[in-house]
């Protein structure tokens, strides 16, 4: 523990530990020091000057070492000048003051100075409401400006800095805090300043522009209007929003959010989102989120949605009542006499999820994930245990990243690992190829795809990696399915599991799965497991799908699908599942319903109805309901009551309710109250940060040693490919395509080569070439990536091509 | 007693000598008060541009929730007001207002203003939203309307003056 000093703020005696900011000591005596260009998850840099107050300290007599009394208390001495409380660290007997006249005096001089050229446009500012330099310009501002109209220096106010975020030169302080965040903090140095004095802008080296997936937070962050999205442009004023907690449900991080929302006359008077906010937990994203949790939300609001049950008549689908529906569906599931196959995705919260195994534990049918990553069995018994926290880990922690590219697979643990990594935590990535998290590691393990468990392995055996895994405090696993398949991963996810077996259930160790979608690991939890054949599962079976669409991925599960006896379709959307089924129930998405998630750190976490249901859609937990009870099976219908049953039915949730997941706690650093200066627009958690799922090493039991099954292995032929998936971030799935904005990242489908093996192909960057794998033959253009094996094609996940796992393939140029 | 009878009738001859005090409303209609607080009217500048900018202060000012905005980007292709931003939706509950006037003191470009019209009547609720198109008044005769085609870089602030204000 470091060193407690004594001092003084604004005549409050306080103890701090040396070397604290008297910025950050005085927040925690709840003292504000207004700042700008200071901000608690950055270096401090005292550009911006707003902080100053008034530093005196202790004359100490050079003879004794002894500090001077007077009066029997030591003397103080203060500086001729007003000294930055961002940039200086307390030290005993320090006497601050922030509030006196002079520290006063050169706080107004300061907002005086940025206000020189401020347009002073709030009117039509998106800041505007939720502004620091707002606020402390009618706290410290001078009201009359000494400076002439005429003499303000006019700048260009609609810069585009890449599709999402525009800049607006006239509002910048220039404190820097967005080129730090890129810097400092997701390690993306893409924006930067040009120029000097007063013609200091803001540009972006890359092209595409701003070329991050963090950028959104640059606009938290921003103590001005220079910043914002174009996604929230001019979209609605920030005091008219309401806000409602949530958490995202894009990927298995779980960042907790808030959905701004109001009533909108072009949304023809509906209440819609307006912009997605990061809500703050210390322990799951901190204040920051990633812009496919920010921008990619505009599924929810899509016209296309399914409004109706639908029923097929004639060969035909038919709108239908909800009454019909459900008998129909009901009874074909209880006349299928146990045929019955419920097939979901970690799409589906806890709640949803639980009522399906339930309705197939009641209907003697099989409960199917839909997905192409296993391991969850693994995660379940060796995952992290209560209390692991990224933000907390640092030197004496070790974190393997197996197999996944974070970058793209979960952002927001890629921002957490990089981190850890800079705090002094030994970072191992193994991977295939080349990912963004190489440049933080210590160690990076390549190996040739396919031979994933062999160098998981074999890591252990080498002298500095095995050292750094062995004798480490804190070991976190994390593996992900980085040209891998169902049964790929969960051989990973076996090796993987082997390092972390001794130390399961203890904070900050175990098995970390990055899974594609938001609660696959509520999935696997609850009961749920992936088949290796799903085709020969669904055929001649009663099917019943729950948010997947495997008709859409796979044109071999279309046939089998085809070939089933009876098909009901739960989804958000007319997908080509449901274009096959005979009986089509419309389900809410989760902004307009109540539920929780399970993170991928075994967190769960409940999120609450945003915006009211589409049409006449229910929660997937209500229909399930609904149908079961037409099938004769009881379920509960609120989300309140499946929690109940689903906390005494499945171990991992004991002791969980709805009251302990709304539980919060003080945080910090401080973000979200009335001192937006301070930390963001980030909201404060006050509807709750979660619990952890109970572990095995925390109910006593010892786990087996994990299995690992035997694998065919592909080997090209002359002339032919071996074809991976991988993860991409912005891919075509349903919940991310109907985002507009997002159009351009998502792009068309691409495969990645190496240059040299294009060149033999003949096909240079962003030329066509046709790709044949699994039945299907697609054109597809060309990435070029020099760390790509010689005869492998990396086809990204998602993208219209049917690829659950490493395959062979043919390529050639169109 | 009776002098005191003959007084009062009095008065009443010489009222009957003066006009009446009444007007016959509709007919004839009374001129309004300088300052008076009527229907509201959505300005422009001369050069035909909408003076409102959809800042929606006028409804964060208004104690009754009458207002409505919704706000849009402007293009110099398609350009509704001076500056980036405009009112796309405006609305205004005339059931809901009180003509307190409060948003024309909130208003930073002076767009809303409270007229002279009081002569409003609705046998419909709906009716009795005021939607934009309402509530803006015509260009001045020969002046184009909105939106207007501009060149490009004129219109680039949405409160031409910022001045300090005048005591």
């Amino acid at each position: 523990m470091r060193k407690q000093v004594r001092l003084t703020i604004d005549d409050r005696q306080i103890t701090a530990p040396a070397g604290t900011l008297i910025v950050n000591a005085a927040k925690q005596i709840g003292i504000d020091i207004p700042v700008f260009c200071y901000h608690p998850k950055m270096e401090p840099v005292g550009m911006c000057r707003m902080c100053l107050v008034e530093v005196g300290r202790p004359i100490i007599d050079r003879n004794t070492g002894q500090p001077v009394l007077e009066d029997g208390q030591p003397k103080i001495q203060f500086g001729p000048k007003l000294e930055t409380a961002c940039t200086t660290p307390v030290s005993e007997g320090m006497v601050v003051r922030g509030m006196s006249e002079k520290a006063k005096a050169g706080q107004n001089e300061i907002v005086e100075f940025l206000l020189t050229s401020h347009p002073l446009d709030c009117p039509i500012c998106d800041k505007g409401g939720e502004c620091p330099l707002q606020n402390l310009t009618m706290e410290h501002g001078p009201g009359k400006s000494r400076f002439l109209y005429d003499e303000k220096f006019h700048l260009e106010k609609r810069v585009p800095l890449g599709d999402l975020i525009f800049l607006d030169r006239e509002r910048c302080i220039q404190c820097a805090r967005c080129i730090r965040f890129q810097d400092e903090i997701a390690g993306e140095p893409v924006i930067g300043f040009y120029n000097r004095g007063r013609a200091t802008d803001i540009v972006t080296y890359t092209d595409p522009g701003f070329d991050s997936v963090f950028s959104g937070n640059t606009t938290d962050i921003c103590p001005v209007g220079a910043l914002t999205t174009s996604d929230f442009r001019f979209g609605a004023r920030t005091w008219e929003l309401k806000s409602t907690a949530s958490v995202c449900g894009q990927c298995p991080v779980g960042c907790n959010i808030v959905f701004n929302t109001r009533r909108e006359a072009k949304a023809d008077g509906r209440i819609v989102i307006k912009r997605v906010m990061p809500r703050q937990n210390e322990q799951v994203n901190e204040i920051w989120l990633c812009d496919k949790g920010r921008f990619a939300y505009h599924y929810t609001e899509n016209g296309a949605r399914l409004s109706r049950p639908l029923v097929k008549k004639n060969g035909k689908l038919e709108a239908s009542s909800w009454d019909e529906a459900a008998a129909i569906a009901g009874g074909k599931l209880r006349s299928a006499d146990g045929e019955v196959v419920v097939l979901a995705s970690g799409r589906l919260s806890n709640e949803d999820l639980f009522n399906l195994k339930s309705l197939a534990d009641g209907l003697g049918g099989k409960a199917l994930l839909y997905t192409q990553m296993g391991g969850g069995d693994l995660t379940a018994r060796f995952g992290v245990g209560a209390g692991t926290n990224f933000g907390e880990m640092g030197a004496g922690t070790t974190i393997l990243v197996a197999a996944s590219d974070l970058y793209n697979e979960a952002p927001v643990w890629h921002l957490r690992v990089k981190g850890a990594a800079k705090r002094g935590a030994t970072v191992i990535v193994a991977n295939g190829r080349e990912t963004k998290l190489d440049a933080f590691a210590k160690y990076v393990v390549r190996y040739a795809y396919g031979d994933e468990v062999e160098t998981i392995n074999g890591l252990q055996q080498k002298e500095k990696i095995g050292e750094a895994i062995t004798s480490a405090e804190n070991l976190v696993v994390l593996f992900g399915s980085d040209g891998l398949g169902l049964n790929g991963t969960s051989n990973l996810a076996a090796a993987c599991a082997e390092l972390v077996q001794g130390r399961a259930g203890k904070p900050n160790n175990g098995l970390i799965g990055v899974w594609p979608k938001a609660n696959d690991q509520g999935a696997w939890e609850i009961g749920f497991r992936p088949t290796d054949d799903l085709s020969s599962e669904l055929k001649g079976k009663t099917v019943y799908v729950v948010a997947a669409d495997p008709a859409g991925d796979d044109p071999q599960l279309a046939a089998a699908l085809k070939e089933a006896k009876f098909v009901i379709a739960q989804e958000l959307f007319q997908t080509a599942t449901a274009d096959l089924a005979d009986v089509v129930l419309p389900a809410q998405a989760y902004t307009e319903r109540d539920g929780s998630f399970t993170s991928g750190e075994r967190r769960a976490q409940r999120f609450y109805a945003a915006v009211p249901a589409f049409g006449e859609s229910q929660a997937d937990y209500a229909i399930t309901a609904l149908v079961a009870d037409a099938a004769g099976v009881e379920l509960a219908d609120s989300a309140g009551q499946v929690f109940e049953n689903l906390v005494v039915t499945v171990e991992a949730f004991a002791g969980l309710t709805y009251e302990i997941l709304a539980e919060t706690a003080e945080q910090w650093p401080v973000v979200g109250r009335g001192d937006m200066y301070y930390g963001g627009t980030t909201y404060e958690n006050t509807r709750g940060l979660g619990a952890h799922l109970v572990g095995w090493g925390e109910r006593g039991e010892t786990a087996s040693r994990p299995r690992v099954q035997e694998e065919t292995e592909l080997r090209p032929k002359e002339g032919q490919w071996l074809a991976v998936p991988v993860t991409k971030l912005y891919d075509q799935g349903l919940t991310v395509r109907s985002s507009k904005l997002l159009e351009s990242h998502i792009g068309a489908a691409t495969v990645t080569l190496h240059p040299e093996a294009a060149k033999r192909l003949g096909a240079g960057a962003g030329e066509l070439v046709e790709i044949s794998l699994n039945g299907t033959t697609a054109q597809v253009s060309v990435l070029l990536d020099e760390t790509v094996s010689a005869s492998v094609a990396l086809l990204p996940r998602g993208m219209g091509l049917p690829i659950s796992g490493p395959v062979v393939a043919g390529l050639k140029k169109v | 007693m009776l002098k005191e009878l003959g007084r009062g009738l009095l008065t009443t001859f010489k009222m009957l000598l003066e006009g009446p005090v009444t007007t016959s409303y509709p007919e004839e209609k009374r001129e309004v008060r300088p300052r008076f607080r009527g229907r509201h009217v959505l300005k422009r500048y001369d050069n035909g541009l909408e003076k409102c900018i959809g800042c929606s202060l006028c409804a964060a000012a208004c104690p009754a929730d009458a207002i409505f905005v919704e706000a849009s980007e402007n293009t110099d292709e398609e350009r509704y007001s001076p500056g980036e931003r405009y009112a796309s939706t405006y609305e205004i509950n005339m059931l809901r207002c009180i003509y307190c006037g409060f948003c024309e003191d909130a208003c930073p470009t002076e767009a809303v203003v409270l007229g002279d019209n009081y002569e409003l009547s609705f046998t419909d609720r709906h009716d009795a939203i005021y939607t934009k198109d309402l509530l803006l008044e015509p260009a001045s005769e020969g002046r184009p309307t909105t939106p207007q085609t501009v060149e490009p870089g004129v219109y680039t602030r949405s409160v031409p003056q910022m001045e300090n204000p005048k005591d």
